[in-house]
């Protein structure tokens, strides 16, 4: 720490190439927390899959319907624990650009296959008591200011009319991705007024009792109904919620793609900025040495400046993201889930700056360190 | 007196080295700036091709999208009986038509994706004159035919002619190969509406939407007017162009604000670049602009000159940029339209305005990089300066 002074004198001594230096890491770092979230709401979905759970639709595809019949004969099946079903409900809320996704949910069976609702006991039973009532996410509850006690109207897109919940709890996940829960609600209430389809549900989840059988699973499920007017496919949630970001393409690559090349030019750029800013005092280095001061200590002097601009650059960085996530979330509502900068992407950042911060510094550093006083100082 | 702009350019050519940083920040603003935008031009070019001013889009009053709406055969005789509707010797230019989605494995990734199935009316072909057959023939109604869009052809397996496809319960024959000049429809399925719902298990004589060829564009107002005030009809029209217009919306509002945001974060890197390099060019050149303000040039010519100096470096910058993303151009890629679950093909679509636009902000971000240096170099004293070795 007594070298704390020599290294503050090197930082300030060009002082807006050091400040636009770390504002270059920072806005490095902002892109990449950007990034991350933006990734993160491509992907969701994948992140709160079950693994012991599977998830079974109509073969043709996921907007036929399959039979009500089917629960009890999947349900016979060997190493099926339990069986739920839904229905995609796609109403709106007050205006067509009000979507979020609905679902009505068979109630007495599906905290028995989806046992994180991300509400108490008590709200659960407060929400199976009242047919009209709806369990809403955090994020979506956040967005429309929905409170525990609304009454909401919603206005049925697939199933016409208007219908009318109320919020009995708001749902928060024990992690960030928990917070996307959709708005889920009776099924009963849809069975009751749906006008066409009684009878029939979106997809059926299914608990299995040992994840590893759950591709022997997957195939008797489908092989008891082939050959049937309502043919199934059978997917691990996972790969049924990965099969959506898959359809969306390679927009999400893209984006990725051009982020990576971006985040890896910008750390160079500014990495070479640094190494240059060291090369131009090989002589005050040299001096140093010629003073007495070992070579390791000229190394270290050199890399911990190096550091220092890039952890600062770094967590203000990140910082900025932190700040500016949550408005472009709202920005986006409705296009995308709900943008999350996870806390590992945050480490992980950290973790790029470092490294762009000793890889750029190492290479004069080192040469530094190697150099011959008398050679140095002969240089003018 | 206004300092030579070719002393800036000689300066740039003599230190490009310094200025790799900040035209490389400007070249990859500018390209993902232009990337975005093409994307997003692309996917509403197909969509809004998909439209003709002339065809009026007629489904159940109050649905999104086809997918979500639906009404009986009573409300399609009603239509076809419109004035302003087209009529030839085989009667009114009308095409009823149900839609909906199957999955099957995409060429390029094995995985699943959903293709538009529309069961269409035999006049389809007269009603959307953008579509035309290209290989083979059309089907027969009443027959399990396709015909297959030429996106569909090329990006899924098992859909070359003559070969049978299994879906929705039925058994198909893919009969020939229609291009719609790289609008939605390339990416879809299309067969005999009744066979269709009779395949999907679907009660017969209901339809989705209704494809109607007015006798002019103008005349839509009158056939909205005759349906909102009939009241047997529970259906809307619009105008197909303006239909398919709003269904890219979201996707293209999607890229563009996603677009405008990272390329906005990364606006600020590349000013901070172009800061760094005008900042150090000149405190390296410090003695050169003493002795030319010691020649008489005056303070506001070296801010101009430094200014000049730092745009033209973005233009670099942008021109790279630019013709870094070009060969995207017509790059077909796809992705899902929310509104309909399904999978479309579209390709990237940078048009001269688009590149005009990347310039443009190219120079803006020189600009915003370089007055605050150039202000720096015209304030130095010049004695002060002259005297430093």
């Amino acid at each position: 720490m007594k070298y704390s002074r020599i290294l503050l004198a090197n930082l300030f001594r060009k002082k807006i190439r050091t400040t636009l230096t770390i504002g270059s890491f920072a806005v490095a770092l902002l892109l990449f927390g950007v990034l991350a979230a933006v990734r993160v709401a491509f992907s969701q979905g994948a992140n709160s899959a079950g693994v012991d759970r599977l998830v079974v639709r109509n073969k043709t595809s996921i907007i036929q319907p399959l039979p009500l019949s089917y629960k009890n004969d999947i349900l016979r099946l060997a190493g099926v624990k339990e069986v739920t079903y839904l229905n995609w409900f796609g109403g709106v809320y007050q205006d067509e650009k009000n979507f979020f996704p609905q679902m009505a949910i068979d109630v007495p069976t599906y905290r028995k296959v989806v046992p994180d609702v991300g509400v108490t006991d008590a709200e659960w039973k407060a929400f199976e008591d009242d047919r009209q009532a709806a369990i809403v996410g955090r994020s979506i509850a956040d967005h429309y200011h929905f409170k525990v006690g609304d009454h909401i109207p919603i206005k049925g897109v697939i199933f016409q009319g208007a219908w009318e919940f109320n919020i009995a709890a708001i749902a928060k996940g024990d992690n960030a991705a928990g917070d996307i829960l959709p708005f889920i609600f009776h099924e009963d209430y849809l069975e009751e007024k749906r006008t066409y389809g009684k009878g029939t549900v979106g997809w059926y989840v299914v608990r299995v009792e040992n994840p590893d059988n759950s591709g022997k699973i997957s195939q008797a499920i489908d092989a008891q109904f082939s050959n049937s007017p309502f043919e199934t496919k059978s997917d691990t949630e996972k790969e049924f919620a990965a099969s959506w970001g898959k359809q969306l393409g390679n927009i999400k690559l893209i984006i990725m793609t051009i982020g990576a090349v971006v985040f890896v030019t910008l750390l160079l750029v500014t990495g070479n900025t640094m190494a240059t800013s060291i090369r131009e005092r090989v002589r005050e280095l040299a001096v140093l040495k010629a003073l007495g001061y070992s070579d390791r200590f000229v190394l270290w002097l050199v890399l911990s400046e190096g550091l220092t601009i890039a952890v600062l650059g770094g967590i203000l960085g990140l910082l900025l993201a932190i700040v500016v996530i949550p408005g472009m979330s709202k920005a986006l509502a409705g296009l995308l889930p709900p943008l999350i900068l996870l806390p590992s992407d945050t480490a992980l950042g950290l973790a790029f700056a470092l490294g762009a911060g000793v890889l750029s510094t190492l290479l004069p550093a080192t040469s530094a360190m190697r150099l011959r006083v008398v050679d140095a100082l002969r240089r003018v | 007196m206004a300092i030579p702009l070719s002393y800036n350019l000689r300066s740039i050519r003599v230190r490009w080295a310094s200025t790799i940083v900040a035209v490389l920040g400007i070249a990859g603003t500018v390209g993902v700036f232009v990337a975005m935008m093409s994307l997003a031009k692309g996917f509403k070019a197909t969509l809004v091709a998909s439209g003709s001013p002339n065809n009026a889009l007629v489904r159940r009053a109050g649905s999104t999208s086809e997918m979500d709406s639906g009404f009986d055969i009573t409300q399609v005789k009603i239509l076809k009986d419109t004035a302003g509707i087209a009529r030839d010797a085989d009667g009114p230019l009308v095409s009823p038509e149900v839609v909906v989605i199957a999955a099957f494995p995409l060429k390029s990734t094995g995985t699943d994706a959903n293709v538009q199935v529309r069961g269409v009316s035999p006049v389809v072909l007269k009603v959307r004159d953008q579509v035309k057959i290209v290989q083979g023939r059309f089907f027969q109604p009443g027959l399990n035919e396709l015909v297959v869009g030429s996106n569909v052809a090329k990006s899924y397996a098992g859909f070359d002619l003559g070969q049978s496809v299994l879906f929705g319960g039925g058994k198909w024959t893919v009969v020939g190969v229609f291009d719609a000049g790289g609008s939605a429809f390339d990416s879809e399925l299309w067969c005999d509406s009744t066979v269709l719902n009779d395949v999907y298990k679907r009660p017969t004589n209901i339809y989705q939407s209704i494809t109607a060829k007015l006798t002019s564009p103008a005349a839509l107002s009158g056939v909205k007017d005759s349906l909102s005030a009939d009241p047997r009809v529970t259906v809307q029209a619009d105008r197909e162009i303006e239909y398919y217009e709003k269904q890219s919306r979201v996707f293209t509002t999607l890229v563009t604000v996603l677009g405008s945001m990272v390329a906005g974060i990364m606006a600020v890197g590349a000013i901070l670049g172009a800061l760094n390099t005008m900042y150090s060019a000149i405190s390296e050149r410090g003695r050169e602009i003493a002795t030319m303000r010691a020649l008489g040039f005056g303070a506001t010519s070296v801010v101009v000159s430094f200014v000049f100096e730092a745009a033209c470096i973005a233009l670099i910058g942008g021109v790279i940029g630019c013709l870094g993303v070009l060969p995207l151009n017509g790059l077909t890629t796809g992705t899902m339209n929310w509104q309909t679950f399904s999978h479309l093909a579209f390709a990237f679509k940078i048009t001269p305005s688009l590149l005009l636009g990347g310039v443009v902000f190219a120079l803006l971000m020189g600009i915003l990089g370089g007055v605050a240096p150039a202000v720096r170099a015209s304030r130095a004293n010049v004695a002060t300066a002259l005297r430093e070795l």
